[in-house]
């Protein structure tokens, strides 16, 4: 019985850091009505710089942060400007589309280059002990981390100007616009945070476990799970969402095999759309 | 008179707005009602209640005879009840004929594809677009896209139409075309409920007028007396130009 | 559907499955039958997927589910079963087409995008789900015995049966895919297509419709898969559940132009046999997905009709006689 706690309370922890994961999906998507499917990539990206800079450079794993923040937003802009510019304002099927195609060159390029080998980055901190259990203390920082940085974009979103500018355009990009507001800039650094969120998620998670090129497909499937339990464009409600969904892993992984778990979060994913056609909080679309 | 449509109590919510309330009157076979009103009060959405669009919280609509309350929008109109947009929905990518035929194909008479290409043309004649059957959608304009809507709604042979301001964004000798349209359009015996916020055009053309405001029935009757009663002309008051009009057609 | 034989193009569809079928078998050549082998699966899985997303206008990224289950389907009842191939193959198509109407009915009340991604999952779904059934090898998968080659003639005329089989697997898949586009399923298919609510206000029976055109899309390319794995003797999960086919299924049908019989046709053969070269040359064949996504990003951005749309701009007249 203990050990499911300490299952659900492990999960939990790992929760906020999925939350953080899925933050870049949702602001995408709730901004601008973009679907980025190089999501899951950009999280394996985040995960890849870790590795090089921790255990190819040297560099303390956390510190690496910085330099995977930036480089993920310079990494965004540049895909707005290749695959996202021409797709606003069209259907979403096409977006998804566009960035299906950039998400498979980087796939082919990152199979052809690495293929399927596994990594990882040892990161050993000390724990905290409950009794026989022993909670990471990688898990607790990279938690504590990933609420910092959550908090962080939350303040950014409603407490400064491109804040409210990115705000704005997700409301209305058209009445933005007339008011002055230089959207294309604005939605270019909105897909320069979300890829910079992806990334320094995938860093956090490549502090936990390992991973290969191909990783990125479960975490970005959670983000969608997130995604639409949290509400679309909703920081907080993404971190919501990513610790209901650490709680139902921690919860049903005891019981059931690993395999399994990513097909039940897909089952969630759906049943949640059948019941919910526009997510949980589809009433809020357009609104951060 | 037999009645085509029976609404009774209905009523819809969205949130905190009451967009429809307690909502109940009849049409007769053959008749054009028209519906008038200020803006939001409601009129757009009860035309989506009862083609299914929405689905009321209270109440029940009644489509000559059964009950249609909740149906699905596709069931509906393979009963024979067809509408009208007011921001119009053409099949953008598909020509005249091309809209028309999906009409005829698949409603109240559900013609295979020969026939509905017949009853297609037909229609699109009769509203005035046979010189543009094999034009794209897209490349209608304004006027041409309304009359498009219409045609394809009437080649869907419908027994009660739903006209969603048909005449607005026409200009004078656009509307009166599109009045005579409507006339022989009754003459064939289609029932037809009409929103338009052109008031000489409504007065004229219906039998009977309900004026809804905020969601409710503020008054029913023949137009000439809707025109005079005082809580109408209150109502749009607030649009003085509206009253006048009333007042003027009276 | 009578009408169809009528048409200018389905003979040019008869001629294409003839010279398929003619072309090696006259020169009984196994190089150009094995390559025009592989074009025809392109172009059943891409005219298959083309009924969803050219038509009713839905992305399916997962349609290698079907060609999946289908080989798995065929190879089980062959192998476990000793059915003969013509059964296990109809089995296959109808046991795969049938799942799909009622996998259909539930995940077609999603949405254009969401609809999309639920695609992807569903293979997941699949291929976590077989990857643990033992009856069809778990992750092992299922190796056919060299003896179901026997009735039909021994190994090397099996593979010319297993041929003529795609071939006549591809015209099918185009015939379907012609006749629906002239059909008035088909008409109810591109108002969907264009604008899915005000189809439904006209009475098209859209939630029917969805999951008929679904379920179509996926029967050939079960048979399709049926008769792949059957000709390699071997199947797993890994194999059958690769989302790289579909990838470039859905590339190659908006290469030659979603919602036309012909452009898909070509994208198919073209893709194919770029795909052929990529993999002999030694510097690309690691590569073939950036291609793939290069090619689709291009596409989408500048080309969003296809080889098909730009013809057609061009040359007006052909649209008269081409789909």
């Amino acid at each position: 019985m203990l050990g499911i706690i300490a299952s659900i309370i492990d999960g939990v922890l790992v929760g906020l850091v999925y939350g953080l994961s899925a933050m870049g999906l949702t602001l995408i998507w709730g901004v601008m009505d973009v679907i980025n499917l190089t999501h899951g990539t950009m999280i394996v990206g985040g995960m890849f710089a870790l590795y090089f800079l921790a255990t190819g450079l040297g560099v303390p794993p956390y510190l690496a942060l910085l330099p995977v923040l930036v480089g993920g937003f310079l990494a965004g802009v540049a895909l707005y400007w290749l695959a996202v510019h021409r797709m606003v304002g069209r259907p979403p099927l096409m977006s998804l589309l566009s960035t299906f195609a950039v998400n498979l060159v980087l796939i082919g390029i990152g199979t052809g280059v690495w293929g399927t080998a596994l990594f990882n980055v040892a990161v050993s901190l000390p724990g905290v002990s409950l009794g026989r259990y022993t909670f990471p203390g990688a898990h607790i920082l990279a938690a504590v981390l990933a609420a910092v940085i959550a908090a962080s974009l939350y303040l950014f979103l409603h407490r400064t100007r491109l804040g409210k500018a990115v705000r704005a355009v997700a409301n209305n990009r058209e009445a933005a616009e007339l008011v002055g507001i230089p959207t294309t800039r604005v939605l270019a650094v909105t897909v320069g945070c979300g890829v910079a969120l992806a990334g320094v998620s995938g860093l956090l998670i490549g502090t936990l476990f390992p991973f290969t090129v191909l990783s990125g497909d479960g975490y970005q499937l959670k983000g969608f799970v997130v995604t639409v339990l949290g509400g679309f464009g909703n920081p907080v409600g993404a971190l919501l969402g990513g610790v209901a969904l650490g709680l139902l892993e921690g919860a049903v992984t005891p019981f059931v095999p690993v395999s399994w778990t990513l097909v039940i979060e897909f089952a969630l994913f759906v049943l949640v759309l059948i019941a919910f056609p526009g997510g949980i909080f589809a009433s809020r679309r357009g609104a951060l | 008179m037999t009645a085509i449509l029976e609404l009774e109590h209905v009523g819809k919510r969205f949130g905190g707005l009451q967009a429809v309330h307690d909502l109940s009157f009849v049409l007769g076979e053959g008749e054009i009602l028209g519906l008038i009103g200020p803006n939001g009060a409601g009129k757009s959405t009860l035309f989506n209640l009862i083609n299914g669009v929405y689905t009321p919280e209270t109440g029940k609509i009644f489509f000559r005879g059964a009950d249609i309350t909740g149906e699905k929008p596709f069931l509906i109109a393979r009963r024979g009840l067809a509408r009208t947009h007011q921001i119009v929905q053409p099949l953008m990518n598909m020509t005249v004929e091309g809209n028309c035929t999906v009409g005829a194909c698949f409603g109240r008479e559900n013609l295979p594809l020969k026939a509905a290409r017949d009853t297609a043309r037909e229609a699109a004649v009769f509203v005035g677009l046979e010189d543009r059957l094999q034009t794209l959608a897209l490349h209608l304009t304004i006027a041409g896209k309304k009359r498009l809507e219409l045609a394809r709604a009437l080649a869907a042979r419908p027994t009660l139409l739903l006209l969603d301001e048909v005449l607005a964004g026409l200009n004078p000798t656009e509307v009166e075309h599109m009045i005579g349209i409507i006339r022989r359009i009754r003459e064939r015996g289609v029932t037809i409920l009409i929103i338009e916020h052109l008031m000489q055009a409504i007065m004229s053309l219906s039998d009977r007028i309900v004026v809804l405001n905020y969601g409710e029935k503020l008054a029913e009757g023949l137009p000439g007396e809707v025109a005079q009663n005082p809580q109408v002309i209150e109502a749009y008051l607030g649009d003085p130009k509206l009253a006048a009009a009333l007042q003027g057609s009276a | 559907m009578a009408a169809m034989v009528t048409r200018p193009f389905f003979w040019i569809i008869t001629l294409v499955v003839a010279a398929f079928i003619l072309f090696p078998a006259l020169g009984d050549d196994v190089q150009l039958r094995e390559s025009l082998a592989l074009a025809t699966i392109y172009i059943t899985l891409a005219s298959s997927l083309n009924l969803m997303l050219g038509y009713a206008g839905y992305i399916n990224f997962g349609s290698i589910v079907f060609f999946g289950l289908g080989g798995y389907i065929c190879v089980w009842l062959v192998d476990a079963h000793h059915w003969p191939l013509l059964a296990s193959l109809l089995a296959a198509g109808i046991g795969v087409g049938a799942l799909a109407f009622i996998f259909g009915l539930g995940i077609l009340r999603l949405r254009g995008p969401f609809f999309a991604l639920s695609t992807i999952g569903i293979v997941e779904g699949v291929q976590a789900f077989v990857q643990n059934f033992e009856p069809w090898g778990g992750s092992a998968g299922i190796y056919i015995s060299p003896e179901v080659f026997t009735p039909l003639g021994g190994p090397g005329r099996a593979l010319w049966v297993i041929y003529f089989g795609l071939v006549a697997t591809m015209g099918l898949s185009l015939y379907l895919s012609y006749g629906i586009k002239i059909s008035k399923f088909g008409l109810g298919l591109l108002a969907i297509g264009q604008n899915e609510d005000a189809a439904a206000i006209l009475g098209v029976p859209t939630p029917r419709y969805k999951a008929y055109v679904y379920s179509a899309s996926a029967v050939l390319p079960a048979v399709a898969g049926g008769l792949y794995f059957f000709k390699s003797a071997f199947i797993q999960p890994s194999d059958a559940f690769d989302l790289s086919l579909s990838t470039e299924a859905l590339v190659v049908a908006m290469l030659g132009g979603q919602g036309t019989v012909t452009g898909v046709a070509i994208g198919a053969y073209l893709y194919e046999e770029l795909r052929g070269y990529l993999l002999v040359s030694g510097t690309f064949s690691h590569f073939q997905l950036v291609i793939s996504g290069v090619l689709l990003l291009l596409i989408v951005l500048f080309f969003p009709s296809g080889l098909m749309g730009f013809i057609y701009s061009r040359f007006p007249r052909t649209q008269k006689v081409l789909e």
